[in-house]
């Protein structure tokens, strides 16, 4: 230990362990694999009752009358609820537009919607009870389709609507419409050697995240509740909630839960308002879990989408414009899907250079499931479509697809289609060139020398479907754009709070924020600025809860870059009040505490030239020091309704992959042999959690690709398969080896020159494996997921 | 109706079981066990796996009647299951599997059972973390128990015999990268410990 006044030199192996750059351990994973860590789902309270959804089986009727007396008279039942129930005004609730009923009123718009509310005191009893509710329905037509939707006589989702679109809207069954004009696309048209135009398909998938709905819902002594929940942004929730319950937002106190997983499924409330109702009415805390069937009811998907688009190049290779128009399917409720239709207009052209395009996204309101926030969020459907586009280009012109991509590769510098320019790397061409020169898996590994073929390898696995013959390899190149942060002039801010005192004679740095962690790693990455920029070992990590201001949302790759500038600075600042006290209680025993650059390690402070002037114990002894501070990234602004200018974006992060299939063509079974990955992260602050993060990433969208797709029936808009048994996500045995290529290119612009990377190896996944099983079958596949039927023309 | 088993070791009573309840909801909601998951109640996820006599089972599709007098061990009392194979000479060649007597012989300490405080982590639970193949972590109590039966089972698995194994557990989150990390890592821990 040092002494006062007499400064001793340290080198840099004693800086504080733990830091970032290093690949530090999860806080929570001793609780995580014991199974002790409590999740929402096992939440338990002392006489706690158990709540129940019962959702409309029919997609879109008018409700003509509920009769709930029986299942109030079944016994082991303390409440029933139906919209009558609700006790102030504010009915709907909503992320951006207020148009979802808490429970259906007067009208039912998708299939699974919340009818009514039932507690009691077993599952089972609420369940049974649910079911002995008479509800008569008077069906309506559905509007499934843009057709049906834009038909002049369609009936309106949503009758009366006066939202802040509906000025820009073609029609009130559109949410929102986003075009983008830049230069002129029908003159640079002429230049073109070749044009390539293409229709695509991208169907429904679900976040499909493994731990369902949940939560508990504790009524409090001053009227309030609270709710103990897994979300993706506590104050968002909070927000929505407080008004539909008539109370003050202090008379509500929400606290994280264990979260299993959420990509974009948890922006929505879910099962929020309806516990809370039930618990103020029967004064008693509920709890309501979902199974899986009602989760795939019981939040939003990511939109399937048509998409029309045309390119032009010329003969050298070069984009000449693009054309294209998106068709986002919304379902019933607005959701994000506004956002959803800035971010698909914005990204339409992808990571290329086109000076001339025409973009129109828009998304309908329809009798479809609710479809809002999923990973990669609207970014993804564009990106399948543009990399289809781009090996159709690079085939007619015979140029090698990765050669063209690189070809009209934007970089640093470029202007996007919005007219804002790309003001940090933007390695483009680089990824590609990664991927590529990586060394492709051998070929036929199921042959094991003169045995047996080993068909855990081959399309079909231990269903033993093939021997190798009819089964053809294929590659296939992608790469994508995505935005980091929220967009379009949002104030997208987040709140840290940070205590250091001394604790057990040893300075120790606790860390307050409403950041969700949903599994990200957000509280193993806190704990590493903490120690980084304060230089102490023990960080304390404290419960997310509306105790502290807002985090903004665990989604579009921000939280890092945001609750994690918010720690930084809140870090900074701290330091200079301990450096305050150091220097009150000190600063006559050395003159470097007035003069030197001074710097928080390894529990002391030493000046930049690494002499230590102080133990932080002797600093904080009887002292501390607490501070809660707001942060902000540089301001974005909107886009022009009409032309879709403006810096409407944070910054953007780019992934490249490269899959390799094996398609056994008889039977149409697809199996990914290898999807390599190559990422710009900007800094990896840990690099285990950053590869962990791209491999689930890109197996989200290998699962697109060949397998996750919710079926709505076109005639009923009923969801077919809303079960693990017919809704599939990749296996083990599905999933290849993900190699992973992290480039570290900082952005100047961003903490420690950080970049978001949860979302884009979602996006160029899918199109990598599809242009790979084009590329072994010769088929065009112009819709995602590939079925086997598709494969084998059947 | 009344049910009487054995869950990590200890000899438990559930009364008023419904016909209809699982041996996961029995562990979760009357056990105070919660550290096996429900993901999907379908067999189809294998976040609810546990050992019913040693064998690797969904409890999601065990009815509550049928573990009447049986031994189970969930994600909650593995550590010490594998504390107690290793003290029992473990099994260090492939193949040997648990025997519904072996099974029976084990027992753990009661306050293990129930709160894992202060027993240490096996092989297996240690190799999740170092391997970072947690993330949400919910997959995780399913996946510790399949894979421990694994190397109990073949202590040296190849990464098809890994997939195999592990096939029907989902994971969301990791891209099952890791995992297989994890398990081969724990596969060369025990190695170096025999
Ligand atoms: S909950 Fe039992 S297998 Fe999914
Ligand atoms: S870690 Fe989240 S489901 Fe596996």
């Amino acid at each position: 230990m040092a002494t006062i006044g007499t400064p001793t030199n340290i080198s840099q192996g004693s800086r504080t362990k733990g830091g970032i750059g290093e690949s530090t351990l999860r806080p929570d994973g001793t609780l995580k694999v014991t199974g002790e860590f409590a999740y929402s789902s096992d939440m338990w309270h002392e006489d706690m009752l158990w709540g129940h959804t019962l959702r409309s089986t029919v997609a879109h009727a008018e409700i003509k009358s509920i009769d709930v007396s029986e299942a109030l008279a079944t016994s082991g039942v303390y409440a029933v609820l139906t919209y009558d129930d609700l006790p102030t005004e504010v009915k709907n609730y909503g992320l951006e537009i207020q148009d979802t009923p808490v429970l259906a009123h007067g009208k039912v718009r998708h299939h699974g919607e919340p009818v009514a509310l039932v507690a009691a005191d077993h599952p089972e009893t609420a369940r049974r009870a649910a079911a002995k509710i008479k509800i008569e329905y008077v069906e309506l037509p559905v509007i499934t389709d843009e057709a049906s939707a834009t038909a002049p006589d369609a009936i309106l989702v949503h009758e009366g609507r006066d939202d802040h679109h509906i000025g820009h809207v073609p029609h009130p069954n559109i949410v929102h419409r986003q075009p983008i004009v830049r230069g002129n696309a029908d003159e640079a048209a002429e230049r073109a050697d070749v044009i390539v135009k293409g229709e695509y398909t991208f169907g429904m998938q679900d976040q499909a995240f493994l731990g369902p709905e949940s939560g508990l819902a504790v009524p409090s002594e001053d009227g309030g509740v609270e709710l103990y929940v897994a979300t993706q942004w506590l104050h968002s929730d909070l927000r929505q909630i407080a008004p539909v319950l008539g109370l003050p937002e202090e008379k509500i106190r929400m606290t994280l839960s264990g979260v299993g997983g959420a990509f974009g499924g948890r922006e929505d409330l879910s099962m929020q308002i309806h516990a809370c109702l039930l618990a103020l009415r029967t004064g008693k805390p509920v709890k309501i879990v979902y199974n899986r069937f009602e989760s795939f009811f019981g939040h939003v998907h990511r939109h399937p989408a048509k998409l029309y688009y045309e390119h032009g190049a010329t003969k050298d290779g070069k984009l000449t414009h693009m054309k294209c128009r998106i068709v986002l399917d919304g379902g019933a409720y607005a959701s994000a899907s506004p956002a959803v239709v800035g971010n698909a207009s914005s990204l339409s052209v992808g990571p290329y250079v086109v000076d001339d395009v025409d973009i129109e996204a828009i998304a309908l309101y329809s009798n479809n499931p609710p479809c809002g926030a999923m990973r990669g969020f609207g970014a993804v459907q564009a990106c399948f479509a543009y990399e289809a586009q781009m090996d159709k280009l690079a085939a007619k012109l015979g140029i090698d697809p990765v050669e063209f991509r690189q070809l009209n590769a934007m970089e640093q510098g470029t202007i996007m289609p919005t007219g804002q320019p790309v003001d940090s790397p933007a390695p483009v061409a680089e990824l590609l060139r990664r991927v590529k020169a990586r060394p492709l898996p051998p070929e036929q590994q199921w042959l094991t020398a003169g045995e047996e073929a080993d068909v855990r390898a081959l399309p079909g696995g231990l269903s033993n479907t093939t021997h190798g013959e009819g089964v053809v390899r294929g590659v296939g190149y992608a790469v994508g754009i995505k935005n980091v942060g929220f967009s379009e002039g949002f104030d997208d801010y987040s709140t840290a709070r940070v205590r250091m005192e001394v604790v057990g004679g040893e300075p120790v740095a606790t860390v307050h924020t409403a950041m969700a962690e949903v599994g990200q790693g957000g509280v193993t990455v806190h704990a590493q600025i903490a120690r980084t920029e304060l230089g102490v070992s023990q960080v304390t990590i404290h419960p997310a809860d509306t105790q502290v201001g807002s985090a903004g949302s665990t989604s579009a790759s921000r939280q890092t870059y945001v609750t994690g500038g918010a720690v930084k600075h809140t870090c900074e600042n701290v330091r200079e009040k301990v450096l305050e006290i150091g220097r009150r209680k000190f600063g006559s025993y050395h003159p470097a505490w007035a003069t030197a650059e001074l710097l928080l390690e390894g529990g002391k402070v030493v000046t930049d030239g690494g002499e230590v002037l102080a133990d932080l114990v002797d600093v904080l002894e009887g002292e501390s020091v607490d501070l809660e501070l707001e942060w902000r990234h540089r301001p974005t602004e909107a886009f022009d309704l009409h032309t879709g200018q403006g810096n409407g974006h944070v910054q953007y992060s780019f992934a490249a992959h490269r899959a390799v299939v094996e398609v056994d063509t008889e039977l149409g079974l697809v199996k990914v042999v290898e999807l390599a990955v190559a990422q710009d992260v900007g800094k990896a602050l840990n690099p285990l959690s950053v590869v962990g993060q791209i491999q689930g990433g890109t197996t989200q969208g290998l699962g697109v690709a060949v397998m996750e797709e919710i079926i709505v029936d076109p005639k009923t808009a009923k969801v077919r398969n809303p079960s693990f048994t017919d809704y599939l996500i990749p296996t083990i045995l599905d999933t290849p080896t993900i190699p992973v290529d992290v480039l570290e290119l900082a952005d100047d612009h961003a903490p420690y020159g950080l970049r978001g990377i949860g979302e884009a190896p979602t996006l160029s996944s899918t199109p990598a494996v599809l242009a790979a099983i084009r590329n072994a079958t010769g088929l065009e596949l112009n819709r995602t997921p590939v079925r086997p039927e598709h494969l084998t023309g059947t | 109706m009344r049910v009487n088993f054995t869950v990590n070791g200890r000899q438990q009573e559930a009364d008023d079981v419904w016909e209809g309840e699982s041996l996961l909801y029995v562990l979760r909601e009357r056990m105070g066990l919660p550290g096996s998951k429900n993901a999907c109640e379908q067999g189809e996820c294998g976040s609810c796996t546990v050992r019913l006599d040693g064998v690797p089972v969904c409890s999601c599709l065990v009815a509550a009647g049928q573990v009447e007098g049986r031994e189970v061990v969930t994600v909650e009392g593995l550590a010490d299951f594998a504390k107690q194979r290793a003290e029992h000479g473990g099994c260090a060649t492939a193949a040997c599997g648990t025997t519904l007597d072996q099974a029976k012989q084990w027992e753990a300490k009661p306050s293990d059972s129930q709160t894992g405080e202060g027993s240490e982590l096996s092989p297996i639970q240690q190799a999740f973390i170092d391997a970072g193949a947690v993330q949400c972590g919910f997959c995780t109590p399913g996946l510790l128990v399949a894979a421990d039966e694994l190397l109990e089972r073949n202590a040296e698995p190849s990464d098809a015999d890994i997939r195999e194994a592990l096939s029907g557990n989902l994971c969301r989150c990791t891209g099952y990268e890791k995992i297989l990390d994890a398990v081969r890592l724990a596969a060369a821990r025990q190695e170096e410990a025999v």
